[in-house]
C-alpha cells in the first residue's frame, strides 16, 4: 500500500530543495508573513520542502508559538519569589505544571481554549477540548481526575445561541462523561459580545506520585519513538490543503473538516493504556499530539531532548492513505500520544498496547545528530534543527496603547445613568429585583448544564457545582485534596484590564479560600481579540501585568496556561476575557466548606465592607449598562479574608461559607438559602450603618473580599474573636430559619425559598429546553 | 519498577472481619468507568475486590460478581451490544444460570450487558428527554428477598446517584406484567422518572434473584461525605448503597438473613 501511495505524490526531498531554490511555495495560504518566510529559509540555508514549510507554518502559528503574547507572558515567570517556587515540581513551559502537595503527592492542572472549533462545530470543538486538555495531563504521569468547563455564549435570546449552547454541552458531557472523569465546576456567562465567537475553555487536573512525573523530552540515543493510539486522518488540516499541489490525485477527497472530531472511548483506553506504561516506567518521554500533531510531537520532544531524531513517516498509520506528508506531519487527529522507549523495553511496551487493543507503530529513534530528520521511504523530506521549530519561532512586539475610547468609558458610571431611573427602593420592588437578578441568564441556576456532566465518577467529587470550588480527594487514607474554582469577568476587564484580570485572579482565590482550601497555584486561558488591534493588543499588556503582579501577592505561582487570540466578530473584538483557574489545597476534604447553610439558628456573618461599586456589576449589566470603573481590588484583603476562612474551616467554626462576587449580597443570600433548601432570616441595617450604604446598593454592590458564612452558635465567640484580632470586617447580619421556607431581609418584602428555586431554576430550561 | 497508587486503591478495610473472606469480582470492559468505584464500595462493605478482565476466559475464585457502569467499548452501536460477547461474559452467564446461582449485579452499564446478555428481559434506550442526566435519585425497594436487597426493607426508600444516557427501561406488556406478578421489579423510581422507563422501573432480577441489574449507582453512594451531595448533612444518608453489597455479603457468609 505504501508504493502505491507514494506514488501519488511529488515528493519534494530536502536534496530537491536545494536543487530548485526558485521553486514557488505557498507560505501566505499557510499563514506565513514575508518576514517568517525570509527567516525560515535564513535558518535553513535553502528554501524549505513542502513538509518543512508545514511543519513551520503551524508551529510558528500563532496558537503554538504565542508570538504575540510571549514578550508580555514573560511576567508570570519573572514575579515568582522563591516562596512562590518552593511548591512548584514543574513549571510553565511544559504540557502542564506540576504543584507539591505534600505526602508525596504532585498535583498538575492546567486550562485550554477550543473556542473557533466550538462555533464552528460545537459539539466536536468542546468535546476535542475536553480531550486535548486531558491529554496534557497523561502527559505529565498523572491520572486525570476531574475537569471543569467555563462557557461564554452570545445573548441567551439569540437564534444561534441554542445551538452553540446544546452543541457545546453535549460535547462536553458526551466526551467527558465517557471517559470517567467527574466535571467538577465551571461557569456561564452569556452576553453579545461572544455571539460569533463563543469562548468554550476546559480545564482538567490529574494527580501523581513525584516520582512518576513525565516529561516530553526524547533523550538516550537509540531510544526508539513510538505513536501510539487512533490512526492519523484528515482531520483539523484545513490550512494544508494549499499543500495539496503535492498531490498528483484530485480524486481524493478534497474538503477536509476543519474540526477535530473525537472518540472518547479511544481516549478512555488510552489513559488507562498510559498509566500502564507509567506504572511499568516503561515510557522515558512522552507527549501528546494536539495542535499541529506529529510536526509539534516530534519538534518537541526532539528539542526538550539532548540529541536528534530520525522518523520515517510512513510508518504513521493512516484513516486516510490518500494523506501526503504535509497533511501527515499537520493533522490534528485525536487520540494520539507519541512516546520514546528503551529497546529493552519495546517488547513490553507492545505488550500493554496488546492488552488495551491500542494500535501503535514504530517511527524511528533517538540520534545524536542535533537534527529532526523526517524520511518518506528513506528520502529525507525534513531536515531541520528541531529548536527552530519548536521554540526559536518569530517573537512580535506588537504596538499596543490605551484606547481613546477608554476614558469616555470609564466615565460613564452607572450611578445616575439613564439605566439606573427608576433604581428599586421600596420592600416590593426590591423583592422583585432579588428575584429578577436571580433568575437572569448570568446568575440563574447552571443545573441544566451541570445535570448533564457525571459529577459522581471516580467516588472521590467532595464538592462540585453549585458550590465554590470542586473538590477532590487525592488520598483516600488521609483525606488529602483539591480545590480548583475558575473565573473572568469580561465586563470587569473591558472597563480595565489590569485590575478586571486581578479581579478574576481574587475571585478564584476566594472561591478556593471559601471552599476551604489553600490556594497554591494559578492557570489561565488569556480569551482575547486580535493583536494586531492596539487596543485589544493594550488590553491584554495590561491584564498579563495585573495577574502577574497580583499573583505576587497573593503569593501563587502561574504554572502553565494558554493564549487564545482573534476571538472576534468581524472586527469587534470580545471582551477581553481573563479565564483564571486557581488550586487550592484540604489536607482532609472532609473539612471543605459547603456554601449553603443547613443547621437551624445558626449565626450568619458577613466578612468584608460593601462600596458603592455598581459598575460592571450584574445589576448594571441586567438594566444595559456598560461603563465606569470595576470594583477596587484590595489584595492584601483578599489574602485576609482567605485566612480567615482556611482558619474558620479547619477549624470547624464554620459551616457554610459563600463568596460574593457578581450580584454582590443578594445572589450569596439567595444562593446560600437555596442550597439545602433552608431559610433565613437577615437585616442589613448594621452594614448601611457602618459602611454608608443604603438597602439597595448593600445588596446589590459587587465590592470584593467579601463572604458570607454560617456559623454554629457554640463556635460564634472564637468566630468573632479571630476575626477581631485580624482587624477584619465582620458582622452578624442574620440567622438560619429552617422552618421558614422563606429568605426574609429586613426592608424586603419576604421571598419564599419555592418561588426563588422557580425564579432561579426556571431560565435555562425557559430558552434551551 | 514505581508503583502508581490508583486513587481507589489504598482504602481501609471496614468492620468485620468474618466478612474479608468474601471475594467478590469487579469486571472491566475497554471504557468501564466505575470500575475502581464498584471496588471501592466492595471494600467498604468488608470484603474483597477481585479485578476481572473482560477478556479472561476463566472466571476464577470469586463469590460474586459487580458489572459496573460506563460505556464499554465506547457503546457506540448500543449499550451494552459488544460487551456481551466478551469471553468473560460467557463465563458469568454460566455460573449465573448453574445450580449455585452465582450472585451477578450489573450498574447502568452493567444493567444493560445483562440484558442484552438475557440474564435479565427487556432492554434500555435512549431517555425519553434525549440528553444525559446525572441526579440524586429516590428509589423504593420494591423486594428485599434478591441476593442484592436483603439488608434492606420491602418499601424502603433510598437516595443514590444516577447518571446515564441510555436508561429508559423498556419491555413488551406480557413481559412488565409477568416481572410484577413475580416480585421481579426490585426497585422503582420515586417522585420523578428520570428517562420514561416503563412503570417507573429502575431494576430487576431474574426469577432466581441472584441476578440484579439497574440504572441507578449504588457504588456511589458508600461513604460519607462522597454520596448523594443534595442530601450530605440536612439529614438524608449519603450511604444508602451500601446495602447493596452488605446484602450479598451477608448472603455469601450465611449471615442472619
Amino acid at each position: 500500500m505504501t508504493t502505491e501511495t507514494t506514488k501519488k505524490f511529488n515528493i519534494d526531498t530536502v536534496e530537491n530543495a536545494a536543487k530548485t531554490p526558485d521553486t514557488e511555495l505557498p507560505w501566505a495560504e499557510l499563514g506565513l508573513k514575508r518576514n517568517e518566510f525570509d527567516e525560515i529559509l535564513k535558518v535553513l540555508g535553502r528554501r524549505p520542502t513542502g513538509a518543512e514549510l508545514a511543519m513551520y507554518s503551524v508551529m510558528w502559528s500563532e496558537h503554538c508559538s504565542y508570538k504575540s503574547s510571549k514578550n508580555h507572558l514573560r511576567q508570570f515567570g519573572q514575579k515568582v519569589t522563591e516562596e512562590m517556587k518552593k511548591d512548584m515540581l514543574v513549571g510553565i513551559g511544559e504540557n502542564a505544571g506540576v504543584t507539591n502537595l505534600g505526602d508525596g503527592w504532585a498535583v498538575t492542572f492546567k486550562i485550554e481554549s477550543h473556542n473557533s472549533p466550538s462555533f464552528v462545530e460545537p459539539y466536536q470543538g468542546a468535546a476535542t477540548g475536553i480531550g486535548g486538555i486531558v491529554r496534557d495531563i497523561i502527559s505529565m504521569g498523572a491520572r486525570p481526575v476531574a475537569v471543569m468547563d467555563p462557557l461564554r455564549f452570545g445573548a441567551v435570546d439569540h437564534p444561534d445561541t441554542a445551538r452553540v449552547m446544546h452543541g457545546a454541552v453535549a460535547g462536553i458531557g458526551g466526551y467527558g462523561n465517557s471517559l470517567g472523569l467527574p466535571n467538577i465546576g465551571g461557569e456561564m456567562v452569556f452576553d453579545s459580545v461572544y455571539q460569533g465567537n463563543p469562548l468554550v475553555n476546559a480545564l482538567a487536573v490529574g494527580v501523581m506520585r513525584h516520582e512518576d512525573i513525565r516529561l516530553a523530552n526524547a533523550s538516550g540515543k537509540g531510544n526508539k519513538v513510538v505513536l501510539f493510539g487512533a490512526r492519523t486522518g484528515g482531520d483539523g488540516i484545513g490550512g494544508a490543503s494549499v499543500l495539496a499541489s503535492e498531490s498528483f490525485d484530485d480524486t481524493k477527497p478534497s474538503k477536509r473538516p476543519a474540526v477535530q472530531v473525537g472518540d472518547p472511548f479511544a481516549e478512555k483506553v488510552l489513559i488507562e493504556c498510559c498509566l500502564e506504561l507509567f506504572k511499568g516506567s516503561l515510557v522515558e518521554g512522552i507527549q501528546d499530539l494536539g495542535a499541529a500533531g506529529i510536526s509539534c510531537a516530534t519538534s518537541e520532544l526532539a528539542s526538550n531532548g539532548d540529541g536528534g531524531m530520525q522518523v520515517e513517516l510512513t510508518s504513521v498509520l493512516l484513516r486516510d492513505p490518500t494523506l501526503t506528508p504535509g497533511e501527515i506531519l499537520m493533522s490534528e487527529s485525536q487520540e494520539r500520544m507519541m512516546a520514546v522507549v528503551t529497546p529493552e523495553n519495546v517488547e513490553a511496551f507492545q505488550a500493554v498496547m496488546d492488552k488495551w487493543a491500542v494500535e501503535y507503530s514504530w517511527l524511528g529513534e533517538v540520534t545524536d545528530t542535533g537534527r529532526l530528520i523526517i524520511t518518506w521511504e528513506g528520502e529525507v523530506i525534513v531536515d531541520v534543527d528541531p529548536r527552530t521549530v519548536a521554540h526559536d519561532g518569530p517573537v512580535y512586539d506588537r504596538p499596543f496603547a490605551r484606547p481613546e475610547w477608554q476614558d469616555a468609558v470609564q466615565a460613564d458610571t452607572f450611578t445616575g445613568s439613564v439605566q439606573d431611573a427608576g433604581r428599586p427602593a421600596a420592600p416590593a420592588e426590591l423583592a422583585k429585583a432579588v428575584t429578577e437578578l436571580v433568575a437572569s441568564p448570568n446568575m440563574c441556576s447552571k443545573s441544566w448544564i451541570t445535570n448533564q456532566y457525571d459529577r459522581y465518577v471516580g467516588g472521590n467529587t467532595s464538592m462540585a457545582f453549585p458550590d465554590d470550588a470542586g473538590v477532590v480527594r487525592v488520598d483516600e487514607e488521609t483525606g488529602l485534596g483539591v480545590a480548583l474554582a475558575t473565573d473572568a469577568n469580561g465586563r470587569y476587564t473591558y472597563l480595565d484590564p489590569y485590575h478586571g484580570a486581578q479581579l478574576a485572579l481574587a475571585e478564584a482565590y476566594r472561591n478556593v479560600a471559601t471552599a476551604g482550601a489553600i490556594p497554591m497555584a494559578v492557570s489561565d486561558c488569556l480569551n482575547f481579540g486580535s493583536p494586531e488591534d492596539p487596543d485589544v493588543m493594550w488590553q491584554l499588556a495590561e491584564a498579563i501585568r495585573g495577574l502577574s503582579d497580583a499573583c505576587m501577592v497573593l503569593g501563587i505561582p502561574v504554572t502553565g496556561g494558554n493564549v487564545s487570540l482573534y476571538n472576534q466578530t468581524g472586527s469587534t473584538p470580545i471582551h477581553p476575557s481573563p479565564v483564571v483557574a486557581v488550586l487550592g489545597k484540604l489536607d482532609d476534604v472532609a473539612r471543605r466548606t459547603p456554601s449553603g447553610w443547613r443547621e437551624d439558628g445558626q449565626a450568619i456573618y458577613m466578612l468584608g465592607t460593601t462600596g458603592a461599586e455598581l459598575d460592571g456589576s450584574e445589576w448594571a449589566n441586567m438594566r444595559g449598562h456598560l461603563g465606569g470603573q470595576p470594583p477596587k481590588v484590595d489584595l492584601e484583603a483578599e489574602r485576609a479574608l482567605g485566612e480567615i476562612l482556611i482558619n474558620a474551616s479547619r477549624d470547624g467554626m464554620i459551616d457554610s461559607a459563600h463568596d460574593l462576587s457578581e450580584g454582590g449580597l443578594a445572589a450569596a443570600l439567595v444562593e446560600s438559602s437555596l442550597r439545602y433548601g433552608v431559610g433565613a432570616r437577615i437585616a442589613l441595617q448594621d452594614i448601611m450603618d457602618r459602611d454608608g450604604v443604603d438597602l439597595f446598593t448593600a445588596l446589590f454592590s459587587e465590592s470584593q473580599g467579601r463572604a458570607v458564612v454560617g456559623v454554629p452558635r457554640s463556635e460564634e465567640v472564637r468566630f468573632t474573636d479571630m476575626c477581631t484580632a485580624r482587624g477584619f470586617a465582620h458582622t452578624r447580619i442574620g440567622v438560619v430559619d429552617a422552618a421558614s421556607g422563606a429568605l426574609e431581609i429586613n426592608g424586603v418584602e419576604g421571598l419564599s425559598l419555592d418561588a426563588l428555586r422557580e425564579a432561579h431554576e426556571g431560565t435555562l430550561p425557559k430558552y434551551f429546553g | 519498577m514505581t508503583e502508581l497508587p490508583l486513587i481507589g486503591e489504598a482504602i481501609a478495610v471496614a468492620a468485620e472481619p468474618r466478612l474479608a473472606g468474601a471475594r467478590i469480582g469487579v469486571v472491566t470492559f475497554p471504557g468501564t468507568l466505575d470500575d475502581r468505584d464498584a471496588a471501592r464500595a466492595v471494600r467498604l462493605s468488608g470484603a474483597t475486590a477481585v479485578e476481572l478482565w473482560h477478556g479472561d476466559t476463566e472466571l476464577g475464585d470469586v463469590d460474586a460478581v459487580v458489572i459496573p457502569g460506563g460505556f464499554s467499548y465506547g457503546d457506540y452501536l448500543r449499550a451494552g451490544a459488544i460487551a456481551r460477547f466478551a469471553p468473560l461474559m460467557s463465563r458469568i452467564i454460566d455460573a449465573a444460570n448453574s445450580d449455585a446461582k452465582l450472585p451477578v449485579l450489573g450498574i447502568c452499564n452493567g444493567f444493560q450487558i445483562l440484558t442484552e446478555s438475557h440474564l435479565l428481559p427487556g432492554s434500555m434506550i435512549k431517555n425519553d428527554h434525549l440528553k444525559f442526566l446525572c441526579r440524586d435519585q429516590v428509589l423504593r425497594v420494591e423486594n428485599s428477598n434478591t441476593a442484592w436487597t436483603l439488608d434492606y426493607e420491602a418499601g424502603q426508600e433510598i437516595t443514590i446517584p444516577l447518571k446515564n444516557q441510555d436508561g429508559q427501561y423498556i419491555a413488551d406488556e406480557k413481559t412488565l406484567d409477568a416481572l410484577e406478578a413475580e416480585g421481579r421489579v426490585v426497585f422503582r423510581y420515586v417522585g420523578f422518572n428520570p428517562n420514561g422507563s416503563r412503570r417507573d422501573i429502575a431494576g430487576i432480577s431474574n426469577a432466581a434473584g441472584n441476578v440484579v441489574g439497574l440504572m441507578p449507582h449504588p457504588e456511589h453512594a458508600v461513604e460519607q461525605g462522597f454520596g448523594p451531595e443534595s442530601l450530605d448533612g440536612i439529614g438524608g444518608s449519603d450511604t444508602d448503597g451500601l446495602g447493596f453489597f452488605t446484602s450479598v455479603l451477608n448472603k455469601i457468609v450465611g449471615g442472619d438473613k
